[in-house]
């Protein structure tokens, strides 16, 4: 149990302070670099507790997708990231009153005990004992059958968003060379090589006929 | 855990036909590029029609599918032929703009059909989860439509400012639904009725307060109330005409079912808790907008606010949370979509010299110019303003009078003088059109499905009072099914 605490505390230590430096750093890339460290340990905190799917799915879309992806874009892309921020510090001091009130008003909330944490004696669908079947198992066991309505809708939801990006992106480039494979296969020896004599000291011309 | 049944996909249908249509539609375009952007738009608009049979065919008595989380009944009947109509009818009406401003690729109306399919599954939806994927395809959809001339700045603009505001409006949705299934135990709207219910009156924690509050204000974003309007006026000036149109016409109706399902649903038993936000929310639309527009010279504005202003007095029957409230809000919905569809249909008419004019002073004189379409503007313009005999005045009579039933006559009082206000921009409009000097003549022909689309929403408008039965009863049996 104590071994549990002092991983809870590093990891969620680490959490926190790789998020700040992601905000703070003033390389892109290295903002990335913590991001994906910030995604690592809070991965950790999943799977200690024994949430291993959303651990294992979180590490493999968001460090190895989104967080790859990030850079790219922050190496790929001429973004010049210091003019972004120009104007930042501006709005710092309105932004942190906010903040501040926001945050006092949710500890007003929470400390009046008027907000009662506990789990409802009726849940619609509870957690299953994570003794009695593995966590990607029960996920497994719900998402393609009482889930599977929501399922589908988020399929169409990515479809629609997919043909958002082409709509408000693509375009028809003129000009280009592309590769027509039925040319390349069609293309036949006798069309384009032709063997010519070459007499010593006159050298080859070339005839289109 | 509870065992697996397997859904009743029949109950379902319409929506399964729309998507699986859809893709197919996707993949014509896909094969035969933007040379089948009209006959796609047609067949869309059929696929609609096909909705709208298979839903009136399956009009019946409450069910559910899907593990609980789809449900049909009268409610969503009346509210998703509204959807279907105001769809299909802005759809049709657009196809003139679309062919002759560059905007004639083959996607715009799949991308039409997947948001009005998202605002169908918004209708039926009835858990959290499934409320949340509906509103998602549906906004998605329409960001992307509203920036569909990606080469205006402001249609940009516009797509852009929706959907930073949509997302932001999204989060709160979210925020307030984990609360809600925090401290109910479900996100089913029955498991949440029966666990606010266990906790008894006057026992409530305040976390399902606080998560109600979120929702609601999530949805007044989508069905853009004051004080969460900020987005509309933009959008509306910024997007492509036809696309203005349907904002105004479907996305309202459906996210207007989804207040009405969500609050008289799961969280009927705390009707004395939100009531005070719709009051609000309903007296500050209705006063808002009817200052806000009076200054406006841009007529896609103009009409922002005044459905703005509109969405206030519908909400007015919600404050109530009557049967008889809810009968007037569905009325009113059902006779602002005829009239917002019509008065669009005008301004697609807007046309001098082959290019589309926007300023409410080139109506100047339209009666000379072209008096058919001053007439039917005409027509809307007294009817929004709730002039009898037409149609807008039947809508804000039924909601007031339920109102004044309900003993809400500050309410009352409040929509009546807006009323009053709002009527002189209205009006404003038909002594432009009628007693001002004509200024440039109006491009013709205006277009066959425009003057279709006019004419029948014209003739509706007009002669409700002498045939309104079937919206009245319609209204009747759809408001008799939220109160069981």
């Amino acid at each position: 149990m104590i071994i549990q605490t002092i991983v809870f505390y590093v990891l969620a230590a680490v959490t926190v302070g790789a998020g700040m430096a992601v905000i703070g750093s003033r390389n892109p890339v290295h903002s990335v670099l913590f991001l994906i460290l910030a995604f690592f340990s809070s991965a950790g905190l999943f799977v200690l507790m024994g949430a291993e799917f959303v651990a294992m799915i979180l590490i493999i879309v968001y460090v190895g997708a989104v967080a790859v992806l990030f850079l790219f874009v922050v190496m790929m892309l001429d973004v010049d990231f210091a003019s972004l921020r120009a104007g930042f510090m501006q709005y710092l001091p309105i932004g942190s009153v906010i903040g501040a009130i926001l945050l006092a008003e949710l500890i007003l909330v929470f400390a009046s005990g008027s907000v009662d944490i506990k789990k409802p004696d009726a849940v619609a669908m509870p957690t299953p004992d994570p003794a009695q079947i593995a966590n990607t198992e029960a996920l497994g066991n719900i998402l393609y059958t009482h889930y599977g309505y929501l399922f589908q809708i988020a399929g169409l939801i990515l479809l629609v968003a997919m043909i958002g990006a082409i709509v408000l992106t693509h375009r028809a480039r003129t000009g280009v060379r592309r590769q027509n494979i039925a040319e390349q296969v069609a293309r036949r020896p006798k069309d384009v090589v032709r063997l010519t004599d070459v007499k010593p000291g006159e050298g080859a011309t070339w005839k289109s006929d | 855990m509870t065992a697996f049944i397997t859904p009743n996909y029949l109950l379902a249908l319409p929506e399964i036909m729309l998507a699986g249509l859809a893709c197919v539609f996707l993949l014509v375009g896909v094969f035969t590029g933007n040379r089948s952007t009209v006959p796609l738009t047609f067949a869309s608009v059929g696929a609609m029609a096909i909705a709208l049979g298979l839903v009136l065919a399956m009009d019946g008595a409450r069910e559910t599918s899907f593990g609980g989380m789809f449900v049909t009944d009268t409610f969503t009947t009346f509210m998703k032929c509204l959807v279907l109509i105001g769809a299909g009818a802005t759809l049709v009406m657009g196809l003139g703009y679309v062919k002759r401003e560059q905007m004639s690729r083959f996607e715009f109306p799949i991308l039409i059909l997947f948001a009005t399919l998202g605002m169908l599954l918004m209708i039926s939806a009835n858990d959290l989860m499934a409320l949340y994927v509906g509103i998602e395809l549906q906004s998605l959809s329409l960001y992307i439509v509203a920036a569909f001339r990606r080469d205006a700045v402001r249609s940009t603009e516009a797509g852009l400012k929706y959907f930073v505001l949509g997302a932001l409006s999204s989060g709160l949705l979210l925020y307030g639904s984990s609360m809600v299934y925090g401290f109910t135990g479900g996100t089913g709207f029955d498991a949440i009725a029966a666990g606010i219910k266990a906790y008894g009156p006057g026992n409530l924690p305040l976390g399902v307060l606080i998560g109600l509050v979120f929702i609601a204000a999530a949805l007044a974003f989508k069905v853009s109330a004051v004080p969460f309007h900020m987005w509309t006026p933009d959008v509306y000036e910024g997007a492509p005409t036809p696309v203005t149109a349907f904002f105004s016409a479907a996305p309202k109706i459906a996210a207007l079912a989804l207040l009405l399902r969500v609050l008289l649903g799961p969280f009927g038993e705390l009707a004395s808790s939100w009531n005070q936000i719709i009051l609000f929310i309903s007296i500050a639309s209705m006063a808002f907008a009817a200052f806000a527009a009076i200054g406006q010279r841009n007529i896609k504005r103009l009409l922002a606010y005044s459905s703005i202003g509109h969405v206030g007095y519908a909400l007015v029957g919600l404050a109530t949370a009557t049967p008889e409230g809810v009968r007037g809000v569905l009325i009113y919905m059902a006779l602002y979509m005829v009239m917002t569809v019509g008065t669009f249909g005008a301004v697609l008419a807007m046309r001098q010299k082959g290019q589309m004019v926007e300023e409410i002073a080139d109506l100047a004189g339209l009666s000379k110019t072209n008096p058919a379409i001053a007439a039917v503007l005409g027509i809307f313009m007294f009817s929004m303003a709730g002039i009898p005999p037409f149609a807008g005045f039947f809508g804000k009579l039924y909601v007031f009078m339920a109102a004044v039933n309900s003993g809400l006559y500050g309410l009352a009082i409040a929509g009546v003088l807006s009323s009053a206000v709002g009527a002189y921009y209205y009006l404003r409009i038909v002594k432009l059109m009628y007693f001002d000097e004509p200024t440039e003549a109006f491009d013709r022909p205006v277009g066959r499905e425009v003057m279709a689309v006019l004419v029948l929403s014209g003739i509706i408008t007009a002669l409700f009072f002498a045939y309104p039965a079937p919206i009245l009863s319609g209204a009747q049996a759809a408001a008799a099914a939220l109160f069981p």
